[in-house]
């Protein structure tokens, strides 16, 4: 309750929840509230917003950008929180054992989480997703293994801090294995930093599935917010609601996250406030 | 450890980043379905097994993994970056010939960044909590929340459809064949809206981290002495205050470059600036595999020299710098 109660004192975390329980909602419900598909003909192309049935007008090819944008809604939410948790799995692990063990292996863990801000990591991403052909699955796996130092990061931190405590050595002196060690004693202490950072890592990788997209790097199967933006190139300069609509829905969701996260960020880790 | 040995440390340390790069694109190449020989089996419309062997015998690709890996080495430390199957030229020409223009329009955006940035930063430092202060906080959480691409397509809707200020897409004007400064004119025309487009997000980060690291070294002792000495609010500011808040914007902006890299491949994109970042577009919609995979590996190499120069320039501004690790 404290916890809840900390979080929500923060004005922009309690629009940030609101806003994503919004989106959320709609995501998941797109198929109860348009009876049609996002890739469905409803009209004319490109009528503007207002016009009879269609909230938000229709695009290039005369589909409703309503259904598109409620559709684009769980493609983002999806991969965004797909790709997060993959991350966290391998940056988990991996920043347990470098932090717990320490030596040789943390050292080449330091290396590789190097390399990784080191190197452009979005032409990376693009080589991946392109060369192992782009899908939903690709995207995610694409971007889970470009974001998973960060996490790793994180996570070595707080064991190389929590390793030597005393509930750590106690737990030693009584004969428990290094893994019980690693995922009951420590883990659960070091699990607000790993929080925040995810919270803050399902917006960016919203923002990157659609840079992906709008690159023609999304699946090709479905309707994201990138790939509306990708699409409506040509009918930008007649027709402005086909690119403000999508971009702003990917703004308001990336800002609702971030300020969740923000808003996680003061409330789990009072120390580092301000 | 002398300034030299942390010098020659970095060296190491960037060469074998290079090499981790192209050990690391020599292992994505086999992510693709299929390899060299069943895509140019393909380009010729026929294959049978024996040509498919002789294709793999000569390209050894029929050789075991780790010469193959040796030989891919080898291969790009001369420079060899493959053929771009489209254009069938040299990969590293084709990209040579683009590079150019992305670092004039990268370079224009970091500068316009750390510029805009440490004059903003500079602003929020002095009066915390001031009207200007959470001026610059509020734009930072915009611009980290704004897809870059779109923020550039709503650039070229305002200012160059309804306004019609600006050029909207290119780098020069199609057919003016202007010469000398009215080129350069017309080239500095086209780059504003690209440009201020990647250097906004930058932008706002290095306001947020000069605030920050203004605000640290307004409480340092230097400061207080310099004030005591009695020399004017503005001199202490700018003297001592600012000088010794940039040392830290130097690392950032070699740790940022890989991000720029990442951002202008959109930008370019969106504007149709012939850089790299269009040409690895290109690439994808045509499968270019070679060429893509030669765009990572020159974008990862310039990156990782450009983190190499950033980090000399730290060890040369900051006497304090520690040179271990």
């Amino acid at each position: 309750m404290r916890f809840a109660r900390r979080f929500f004192s923060r004005p922009t975390a309690l629009i940030g929840f609101a806003l994503f329980a919004a989106i959320a909602l709609v995501a998941l419900l797109a198929p109860v509230i348009f009876a049609r598909g996002p890739f469905s003909i409803v009209g004319m192309p490109l009528l503007p917003p207002g016009a009879p049935g269609l909230l938000a007008g229709s695009d290039v090819l005369g589909r409703d950008m309503a259904v598109g944008l409620a559709y684009g809604a769980r493609i983002s939410l999806l991969v965004g929180i797909a790709s997060t948790l993959f991350a966290v799995g391998i940056g988990v692990l991996l920043g347990a054992v470098a932090g717990y063990y320490g030596g040789l292996v943390d050292d080449l863990l330091m290396r590789v989480t190097e390399f990784f801000q080191i190197i452009p990591s979005f032409v990376l991403l693009m080589v991946l997703v392109a060369f192992l052909q782009p899908s939903l699955g690709s995207t995610v796996i694409g971007i889970a293994l470009v974001t998973w130092p960060q996490v790793a990061r994180v996570v070595r931190g707080e064991f190389l801090s929590l390793r030597n405590r005393e509930f750590v050595q106690a737990a030693r002196t009584l004969g428990e294995s290094d893994a019980r060690i690693i995922f009951t004693q420590i883990l659960p202490n070091a699990l607000p930093p790993i929080v925040v950072v995810s919270s803050m890592m399902v917006g960016s990788a919203i923002l990157t599935e659609s840079a992906l997209s709008f690159l023609g790097l999304g699946d090709p199967n479905l309707l994201s917010w990138g790939s509306m933006i990708g699409g409506a190139r040509s009918a930008m300069w007649v027709a402005w609601w086909t690119t403000v609509l999508p971009g702003l829905s990917i703004m308001v969701t990336v800002l609702a996250l971030n300020f969740i996260g923000d808003g996680l960020n003061d409330a789990l880790n009072p120390r580092r406030r301000g | 450890m002398n300034r030299l040995q942390f010098i020659a440390m970095r060296l190491v340390k960037t060469a074998l980043v290079t090499v981790a790069v192209v050990v690391l694109s020599f292992f994505l190449i086999r992510l693709a379905p299929g390899d060299a020989a069943t895509v140019m089996a393909g380009q010729s419309g026929y294959a049978d097994e024996a040509f498919m062997k002789n294709l793999r015998a000569e390209y050894g690709l029929d050789q075991p993994l780790p010469v193959q890996l040796a030989k891919y080495l080898g291969a790009v430390a001369h420079g060899d970056l493959g053929t771009s199957y489209v254009r069938r030229q040299p990969v590293l020409a084709v990209i040579l010939e683009r590079l150019p223009n992305t670092l004039l329009l990268d370079a224009f955006a970091l500068v316009v960044a750390i510029a805009g940035g440490v004059w903003l930063g500079g602003i929020a430092a002095r009066k915390p909590g001031s009207w200007g202060d959470a001026a610059v906080t509020v734009l930072a959480m915009l611009f980290y929340a704004v897809p870059q691409f779109w923020l550039g397509m709503m650039a070229v809707l305002v200012f160059a459809v309804w306004l019609a200020w600006l050029p909207p897409f290119g780098i020069e004007t199609m057919g003016a064949d202007f010469t000398g400064m009215a080129r350069l004119g017309d080239i500095a025309q086209h780059m504003i809206l690209p440009g201020m487009t990647l250097a906004l997000y930058f932008l706002a980060s290095y306001a947020r981290l000069t605030r920050t690291a203004m605000l640290e070294v307004a409480d340092a002792d230097f400061v207080k002495t310099a004030r005591a000495k009695g020399i004017s609010e503005r001199q202490v500011a700018r003297r001592h205050i600012l000088r010794n808040a940039l040392i830290p914007l130097v690392t950032y902006a070699g740790l940022q470059a890989s991000i720029l890299v990442g951002g202008s491949v959109l930008v370019e994109n969106v504007f149709s600036w012939p850089g790299i970042g269009t040409l690895a577009y290109d690439a994808v919609t045509a499968r270019d595999n070679p060429l893509l995979l030669g765009i990572f590996i020159i974008t990862a190499i310039l990156v990782s020299l450009f983190n190499l120069l950033t980090d000399i320039a730290y060890s040369i501004a900051d006497p304090r710098v520690e040179l271990g690790r």
